[in-house]
């Protein structure tokens, strides 16, 4: 009974919650409603004993994008002055918010009540896919090819924000603020190290403690320290292409050394070599991540002779 | 174990009253983060009573769970603890220095 209530609560004030970002009149406003809508998001994950998603969920969902989006209100010159939104512009987010919603609400009708095959057989094949955590399993091994494409989809929005983020505004940081970021950095790290490890066998994974790094890196980051970590650096672009990269030699490694009596399959581990692969695969796609999620927040764009902000300059110096 | 009745009347007493308190505490600083004039006064409302808050309810909690458990809950205290402090700290700052600046 009580569950029920809470879990009747919760509901309410996620959509509650929802529609008070969506239809609020300031954009600061509607990032800190975000993040609420994201912390309580990430304990619904929680009460359907989703805790992988979850994990997920309260990183990113809540910490990560709520950076990204204080960060990118401080970029905008121009919002930030007039941060009041109309009605309409209010309403037309709302409004594909609510079309997407239908469409959602339409084909999760369609879905069977019953589970489907799919969750027997994993845990039947199991043993074989070098891991026992069957989330784990489903992403670095059954349907390892969509892990493969976020991690691309991922470079790709790195380098598509690299080309038309403006400039950082830069901001005197306390000494209060330095001391407590540095203070957390081991202890990051040390999360993260453990969630990277713990995916194997329980809730974690690449993605959490990635998640985990760069929230870390980020506050670094926003206090000017970690000057390292910026995009010029030769090492953060090796591996930031790096995860992409072991992930791809791996699976032309596998495809080609594969036993000449078996047929060689696209994207499948031999079972005796599984774990080691997934772990490789997960140390640099962990790294990876966490350096993409990083400079997706605190990105400079690169002075290379094509870039925006440097074309900008040249104008005004010109007129 | 998960309910209470394999507790003590004792304890069941004492763990309930640290909860009630801890709650009491969570609905006070709420009340005063909505109630209260200026940030300066919110910002304490909100930390102080939620510091104290989710310790009590810690506290209460202790008596359900096993030691390692229990060391966990700690350590997230201290956690929050520390970092409600540093965040008020620096969001008091920063009402700071946004009124002495016009």
């Amino acid at each position: 009974m009580s569950l029920l209530l809470f879990d009747i609560l919760l509901c309410g004030l996620l959509l509650a919650l929802a529609l008070a970002s969506m239809l609020s009149r300031q954009l600061s406003h509607a990032v800190i409603l975000y993040i609420a809508f994201g912390l309580l998001m990430a304990l619904c994950w929680a009460r359907l004993a989703a805790p992988d998603l979850a994990l997920a969920e309260a990183a990113i969902g809540a910490g990560l994008t709520g950076a990204l989006c204080f960060t990118a209100l401080a970029r905008q010159g121009q919002l930030a002055l007039s941060p009041v939104l109309s009605w309409q512009q209010r309403c037309w987010p709302a409004l594909f918010v609510v079309v997407t919603f239908c469409g959602l609400l339409l084909a999760l009708l369609q879905l069977p009540a019953q589970p489907g095959p799919l969750p027997a057989l994993v845990v039947q094949n199991l043993t074989a896919s070098g891991v026992s955590h069957p989330v784990t399993a489903v992403l670095l091994n059954y349907r390892s090819w969509d892990t493969l494409l976020e991690l691309l989809v991922l470079l790709l929005a790195l380098i598509g924000t690299l080309q038309i983020s403006p400039a950082a505004v830069l901001h005197r940081s306390w000494g209060l603020s330095r001391s407590w970021s540095r203070l957390l950095a081991p202890l990051i790290i040390l999360l993260a190290g453990y969630l990277l490890w713990a995916g194997a066998s329980q809730p974690g994974g690449a993605f959490q403690a990635g998640a985990l790094l760069a929230a870390g890196a980020v506050v670094l980051k926003l206090n000017q320290q970690l000057d390292w970590l910026a995009w010029r650096n030769i090492w953060v672009r090796f591996f930031a292409v790096a995860g992409l990269t072991v992930f791809t030699l791996s699976v032309l490694t596998v495809f080609f050394l594969a036993e000449a009596g078996s047929e060689p399959l696209w994207l499948r581990w031999p079972p005796e070599l599984a774990k080691y692969i997934i772990l490789l695969i997960e140390v640099f796609a962990t790294l990876a991540i966490a350096i993409i999620l990083t400079l997706l927040v605190v990105a400079e764009q690169p002075q290379t002779a094509l870039s925006l902000a440097r074309a900008d300059k040249t104008e005004d110096i010109d007129g | 174990m998960s309910n209470g009745e394999e507790l003590g009347l004792f304890s069941l007493v004492i763990s309930s009253g640290l909860l009630i308190t801890g709650l009491l505490f969570f609905i006070a600083g709420s009340v005063g983060m909505l109630r209260f004039p200026d940030s300066f006064s919110r910002l304490h409302a909100v930390t102080k009573a939620d510091s104290l808050g989710l310790g009590s309810v810690i506290a209460g909690l202790m008596f359900y769970c096993n030691w390692w458990q229990n060391l966990l809950m700690l350590l997230i205290w201290l956690l929050v603890l520390a970092s409600g402090t540093v965040s008020c700290q620096l969001l008091a700052r920063f009402c700071k220095t946004k009124q002495d600046q016009p």
